[in-house]
């Protein structure tokens, strides 16, 4: 009897380091790294439109889209990894912004053994398309990744030739924060003044390098024709309404024809797969069309 | 009447009954820290177990224990573990012991390692490392590496505490109360230009600066612990050294004089080690607050004033404090990392709190 049951445990046991060993074959039938990290929402959002998530072991905090991803397990903001923390996950990949940080822990997974492919951050489509080729060849998917770049592409060239069309450029004031005393606003070398370029915008305070502190009669001083608010920015001041009542902004020709916008962050600022489109839509309410121009006149 | 017998009798009764004697209650914290340094050691996102923890580290001496470990999980303990629990020992003992020895200096519960400028000048030298790197310190920064930050914050820490000693030191006599006004002037001048290079810094620039205002253990290797160990093991083992003075200051400068103690040597002997000590905890870890001022507090509520206990229960304590907040920090969002002084804070004050009520209720 005894004999038998030990028989049969064996059994059992070979069984399952059988079902292990095939699972574990499985995924090493796709070429390329099986275990990923990712560190950017713009390049976690690109392994999934690339057909690769099961690749994933895990993701940052800023890797927002698609949905799917926050639930895959977070390895913190992308400048405080964790050395341990993502050594934990067994990546055989660290897909990296290059904001990605610390640098001492970066090291120390290099040391480690982790393959770090860093990815630059470049406000632009070629930025774009560039992360999509190298991750594509990463993930060995390269006819894939060239026909996500080419719609890329295409949204940006729909883009610019909508552009061209134009023969004003608005003045915009972006402002990422309006809580804490002095609004901040984004100057030269941010990602929404790349965005306002390629918007056919001009920045209303152009001459400011990176996100800056600006008072209120510096905001006037710039006459900005639109002002742009974050939707966490909106949010902490209690709403658009709340925002025109305060000090100055009536006086900006925006506060004066009440073209303050809300905009998604995320899809304008993150310089991702669906960056085009958004900037595309948010270009077509910068110039106004006559229906929209009408109905603001009408709130002055 | 001996010095020691003449402070029990002059100093008000303030610590709690002892439920333990003082000896008692430092080997009670010695054997507290071993066990915890056991579990930090054997514990964190990668699975080790405290057999394997202990077969790498026999294996390190050549001697093979009954427990197999991978290579992934040797390099995990040598070159990010081990490195942290030294740092974390090091740099909360060192802040703990200094926190005491400066409110022994100022005669005063408040007074915190801070006072003398050293973590304001060690935080305004990294950030303008990290503000300014590329148009100031091009040519440097290429000499020293990732050796330049810390090495630029131990040197901001000495610097700006050597000019609040200075512009309190009369030439023959250093006054504790200028030293106080100054530290404070300088800290406001520290924090000013510290806001001014925050204030230049690109988006990019400012979420690295997070890391020196919430403190983190997180990246620290050999080689940070190579460069800060000399300074915190000074601070650690010379600090216990100046006991017997700082008792005998707590009875006033002109009393500890006349007991035959060199007064002004010993006051920049203080002041110089705990910016030695701090100033590398800083360059380190950033700035880790609440350690420095509660701990020694605390044990004097246990322990009773006396500086020879004081000392090495706080330096033990305070390791004890950082490594507990360290594991805390590295496994509650594991596998993402919450900044130390969050968790130092967040576990003190509480406890603090109470403490001080249940004071209020026994009629003290």
């Amino acid at each position: 009897m005894k004999q038998t049951t030990s028989l049969i445990h064996k059994l059992v046991r070979a069984a399952s380091v059988a079902l292990l060993w095939l699972t574990a074959a499985a995924p090493a039938n796709a070429a390329g790294p099986s275990r990923i990290v990712s560190v950017g929402g713009a390049l976690t959002e690109i392994v999934y439109a690339l057909d690769s998530a099961e690749r994933l072991v895990g993701v940052d905090s800023t890797s927002l889209a698609p949905a799917e991803a926050k639930a895959l397990p977070q390895v913190g903001y992308m400048r405080t990894l964790s050395a341990e923390g993502v050594l934990s996950l067994r990546p055989d990949l660290l897909l990296a912004s290059a904001h990605a940080g610390p640098p001492a822990v970066l090291e120390k997974l290099r040391a480690a053994g982790v393959r770090i492919e860093t990815l630059a951050e470049d406000y632009s489509a070629a930025g774009i398309t560039a992360k999509i080729g190298t991750i594509a060849a990463l993930l060995d998917k390269p006819e894939q990744g060239r026909a996500l770049a080419g719609q890329v592409q295409a949204d940006f060239d729909r883009l610019a030739q909508w552009r061209a069309q134009q023969d004003e450029q608005p003045k915009v004031l972006f402002l990422m924060a309006v809580a804490h005393g002095a609004p901040l606003a984004s100057g030269h070398g941010t990602a929404a003044d790349a965005m306002l370029t390629l918007a056919g915008a001009t920045n209303a305070v152009g001459e400011l390098q990176g996100n800056k502190p600006i008072g209120t009669e510096a905001m006037v001083a710039a006459a900005p024709d639109v002002i742009l608010l974050t939707d966490v920015a909106a949010n902490a001041i209690g709403g658009l309404e709340a925002f025109y009542r305060q000090p100055g902004i009536a006086q900006t020709p925006a506060g004066r024809q009440r073209k303050v916008f809300v905009v998604d962050t995320l899809a304008l600022l993150g310089f991702g797969l669906h960056s085009g489109q958004a900037v595309l839509e948010l270009a077509k309410r910068l110039h106004d069309e006559p229906a929209v121009a009408a109905d603001a006149g009408a709130g002055r | 009447m001996t010095m020691h017998a003449a402070m029990a009798a002059a100093g008000p009764r303030l610590w709690l009954k002892p439920a333990l004697s003082r000896a008692g209650l430092c080997w009670l914290l010695a054997l507290l820290l071993a066990v915890a340094a056991l579990a930090a050691l054997g514990s964190g996102a990668v699975a080790i177990s405290a057999g394997q923890a202990a077969a790498i580290v026999a294996d390190r001496f050549g001697i093979a224990l009954p427990w197999p470990f991978g290579a992934d999980q040797q390099a995990v303990l040598l070159a990010i573990r081990a490195p942290r629990l030294v740092l974390g020992l090091l740099v909360g003992g060192a802040l703990a012991a200094s926190g005491a020895a400066m409110q022994g200096l100022f005669r005063n519960p408040l007074a915190d390692p801070a006072l003398i400028g050293v973590s304001s000048g060690a935080a305004l030298a990294a950030v303008a490392v990290i503000v300014l790197r590329d148009s100031l310190f091009g040519a440097v920064a290429g000499a020293f590496g990732a050796y330049l930050l810390p090495v630029a914050a131990i040197t901001g820490g000495f610097g700006v505490s050597w000019l609040v000693y200075r512009l309190a030191d009369s030439g023959d006599r250093l006054d504790v109360a200028s030293l106080l006004l100054s530290g404070i002037a300088i800290n406001a001048l520290a924090g000013s230009a510290t806001g001014l290079l925050v204030y230049l810094a690109d988006d990019d620039q400012l979420r690295s600066l997070t890391f020196w205002s919430l403190g983190s253990l997180n990246g620290a290797g050999w080689d940070g612990v190579a460069i800060g160990a000399p300074f915190l093991l000074a601070n650690l083992l010379l600090l216990p050294w100046l006991a017997d003075a700082l008792n005998a200051l707590l009875l006033g400068e002109a009393e500890a004089g006349h007991l035959g103690f060199p007064v002004e040597r010993i006051k920049t002997g203080v002041v110089a080690l705990v910016a030695l000590g701090v100033g590398a905890a800083v360059a380190l870890s950033g700035v880790i607050g609440f350690v420095g001022l509660v701990v020694p507090h605390l044990l004097r509520l246990a322990l009773g004033p006396d500086h020879r206990w004081l000392l090495p229960a706080s330096a033990l304590l305070g390791a004890l404090l950082l490594i507990g907040s360290d594991y805390l920090a590295r496994s509650l969002a594991a596998p993402a990392e919450i900044p130390i002084g969050i968790v130092t804070g967040l576990l003190g004050s509480p406890f603090f709190l109470w403490l001080l009520f249940r004071q209020k209720l026994m009629g003290h």
